[in-house]
């Protein structure tokens, strides 16, 4: 587990992106000793990780290794046993307006997208920062339109999800997430659930998005956008973090047994 | 020479284009439409062979009995009856007996409610249609006002207006009477002031069990007593309306009352019971599931019984329901244990990534349930809906038995009156009650598939 407290020590990213950290502030998210159970099976173990603001961590590994569970912790979709997580300077307890608080920051891309089938695109965008953030509605879908031009949708906005493609769904979500402004943004296998076709219209925004200097956690498959955007890539395996370096060095030089077999198998 | 090409090479392009079949059989156009639906096949065209024999046998003889024998005017039972039973027509006639049915409508609509007040209950009826037909209507404008006019404004005037108001209301439990200056008619007020401490006492428990913010919710339910009190006042009254005891309302303004503040109370409770037995509050959820069982696990018969002979023995003396309210309580309560479970059916539909994007955009329980998870459930479960609702309906007809004369129950009752008691009287009555359950129910049921076609949103995925 030792590796995992050298992630103060990664060089700058070669794509020019704008560089947000503060030498002030604390890291975006912080996890110290997490352990979840799902009843007797251990899915995270002691898992210890930080995320400097701007950082862009790719998450991989085998299926059930937990690197979804981990990054829904972060926002409480998943409630953890032991240790500590702190995100954006916020402990999360049991509390619920802490939680609230969190989730407010912290915007969540799904794998099989979760719009709201029943609101239209624009509706799907608008609901929360109306209703969370209490903005006034017309300021709410100026804001919304802007992020679907920047997801490069906007003539869809009155379409329901069901009319819409894979891909386009998922950067309606995308759109929808950042319609909170939030400060960190999570993706969970966002292209795991897309056509080959598709796969490239959602990563775009993606490196658009990482560009502009979001913190980004993303589970991912996808090697050519770890190579492409992420400051660290994160191995997981059996509930636990086994190897994190920076792309170049994880994919040319693993060096944990596990990482290697699992590099080969995906890496053609 | 091509497609053997395509089975023995690798590499295959088409360079013979197929040549164009001719086209099937024509699905449009009566002819068409009658081979597709009616003759597509031997099984169907015996069916269909066997449902045209059933229509051949029950229609004919329905329509010569309400139409075609069917007298029209008259003003006795003799025109209504055989020579042999002592009237005029030709002996074996059998049809329709409408002058009974004429002469005795207004009883069938307005029970015993004196002649001389049926405006007040004609007035309701129109403040009702004038609400609720821009309610169904879904571009009408004006929605939160609309609602605002059904949940508050028509119930108060409705009973205002029925029971004519100036209601006393009297000290429940003994206190107000020890505590207020005798005459003063101070106790009944109180009391209740007294069981509005109660209540926030209780909902201050409640907030601070819970964690909740204690503020909002007790601001809640001090309005809520308020507007209550407001209510309660407003019929105390007197308006100078003379006072009808609901013993001799009856006819069809007594199963719309029932049916509309049943479907109008089964609604909002289900959905709290609903949300309720899927808490992950422990003492909420077996509240629900223990109201739940109760209410679905005992016959409405049983309810009613129970409501209007058993429960004054357990109130003190002197103290006394209203029948009708009692009768109206135990419908709604027992309308909406079957509700809670038909929309658990939608909340259980509604897939958990559903829940999960509610959650990650950071809306709250309330918001999430409101706004996401309750319209997605609810237009799963329409059918369900207005099931209930229609099973409601019709089930409005058991009141008769603790001696509350609705539609059918005054239909049944008029059959003691000798002025027109023929043989074809109760066959038309029933005939006539049929026919007017029907539009009831069948409208609710073609609203419902136009409510779900409206909904459908091209869901999916």
């Amino acid at each position: 587990m030792s590796d995992t407290e050298t992630s103060a020590h990664i060089s700058a990213d070669e794509n020019g992106a704008a560089d947000m950290m503060d030498p002030n502030a604390g890291p975006a998210v912080e996890m110290r000793g997490v352990n979840k159970w799902f009843g007797e099976f251990h899915v995270l173990r002691d898992i210890n990780l930080n995320v400097r603001r701007g950082e862009r961590i790719v998450v991989c590994g085998p299926s059930g290794s937990g690197k979804s569970t981990m990054i829904r912790c972060i926002n409480r979709l998943e409630e953890h046993q032991k240790g500590d997580i702190i995100v954006d300077g916020i402990e999360l307890t049991n509390d619920l307006k802490k939680i609230d608080e969190i989730r407010r920051e912290v915007g969540m891309v799904f794998q099989h997208f979760n719009l709201f089938p029943h609101l239209t695109i624009l509706e799907n965008c608008t609901l929360a920062p109306i209703w969370v953030r209490k903005m006034p509605k017309r300021e709410a879908e100026e804001a919304a339109m802007h992020y679907l031009e920047r997801v490069k949708i906007p003539e869809q906005a009155n379409k329901y999800p069901g009319q819409l493609s894979g891909g386009q769904q998922q950067r309606v979500a995308i759109a929808r997430a950042l319609c909170m402004n939030p400060r960190i943004m999570l993706f969970d296998e966002p292209t795991s659930a897309l056509d080959p076709e598709m796969i490239k219209e959602v990563l775009d925004v993606m490196v658009d998005l990482a560009k502009s200097g979001m913190t980004m956690l993303v589970v991912t498959h996808e090697m050519g956008f770890a190579r492409q955007v992420a400051n660290r890539v994160i191995f997981m395996d059996a509930g636990q973090i086994v190897e994190q370096n920076e792309p170049e060095q994880f994919f040319t030089n693993p060096q944990h047994d596990r990482t290697k077999l699992f590099l080969s198998q995906i890496l053609h | 020479m091509s497609d053997i090409q395509s089975e023995t090479d690798l590499v295959y392009v088409r360079d013979e284009m197929l040549s164009q079949s001719p086209p099937p059989h024509r699905e449009s156009g009566p002819v068409g439409w009658l081979r597709k639906n009616l003759f597509s096949s031997l099984s169907n065209t015996v069916l269909t062979l066997i449902a045209l024999y059933v229509i051949w046998i029950v229609v004919p003889p329905l329509i010569d009995f309400a139409l075609v024998q069917a007298v029209w005017s008259g003003d006795s039972r003799d025109v209504c009856t055989t020579i042999n039973q002592g009237g005029i027509q030709p002996n074996g006639w059998f049809g329709a007996c409408w002058p009974y049915v004429k002469d005795y409508f207004a009883q069938f609509i307005y029970g015993r409610y004196p002649v001389e007040e049926r405006w007040r209950v004609n007035i309701v009826f129109v403040l009702f249609v004038i609400g609720v037909v821009p309610l169904l209507v879904p571009t009408a404008p004006f929605k939160s006002i609309n609602l605002i006019y059904m949940a508050v404004v028509f119930p108060v005037a409705a009973l205002l207006l029925l029971t004519g108001g100036h209601m006393e209301f009297e000290s429940m439990i003994g206190i107000g009477r020890e505590l207020a200056p005798l005459g003063s008619g101070l106790d009944f007020w109180i009391e209740y002031a007294l069981l509005t401490l109660v209540v926030l006492g209780i909902a201050y428990a409640w907030a601070r069990g819970t964690g909740a913010p204690a503020g909002g919710l007790l601001k809640l339910v001090l309005t809520m007593m308020l507007a209550l009190a407001a209510v309660i006042f407003v019929l105390s009254l007197d308006l100078g309306l003379e006072f009808v005891p609901t013993s001799i309302w009856g006819g069809l303004l007594v199963t719309l009352v029932i049916a509309i503040t049943g479907i109008a109370a089964s609604l909002p409770l289900g959905v709290v019971l609903a949300l309720g037995r899927r808490s992950d509050m422990p003492i909420v959820r077996f509240a629900c599931v223990v109201f739940i069982e109760f209410w679905r696990g005992v016959p409405l018969i049983t309810v009613l019984f129970m409501s209007s002979v058993m429960l004054p023995l357990f109130l003190p003396e002197g103290v006394s329901f209203d029948k009708l309210l009692r009768a109206l309580i135990g419908v709604a309560l027992f309308s909406a244990a079957y509700m809670a479970e038909v929309i658990r059916g939608g909340l259980q539909a509604i897939p958990k990534g559903q829940y999960e994007g509610a959650d990650a955009v950071g809306l709250a329980y309330w918001q999430k349930m409101r706004l996401i998870i309750l319209p997605q459930a609810l237009t799963l479960v329409i059918p369900g809906i207005v099931n209930t609702f229609i099973g409601l309906f019709k089930d409005t007809t058991l009141v008769l038995i603790i001696g509350l004369f609705d539609f059918l129950g005054q239909i049944q009752s008029s059959f003691t009156d000798p002025s027109w008691s023929t043989p074809v009287q109760a066959t038309t009555a029933y005939f006539f009650a049929a026919c007017v359950y029907w539009i009831f129910c069948f409208s609710m049921s073609r609203y419902s598939i136009f409510t779900e076609n409206r909904l459908r949103t091209g869901h999916a995925r």
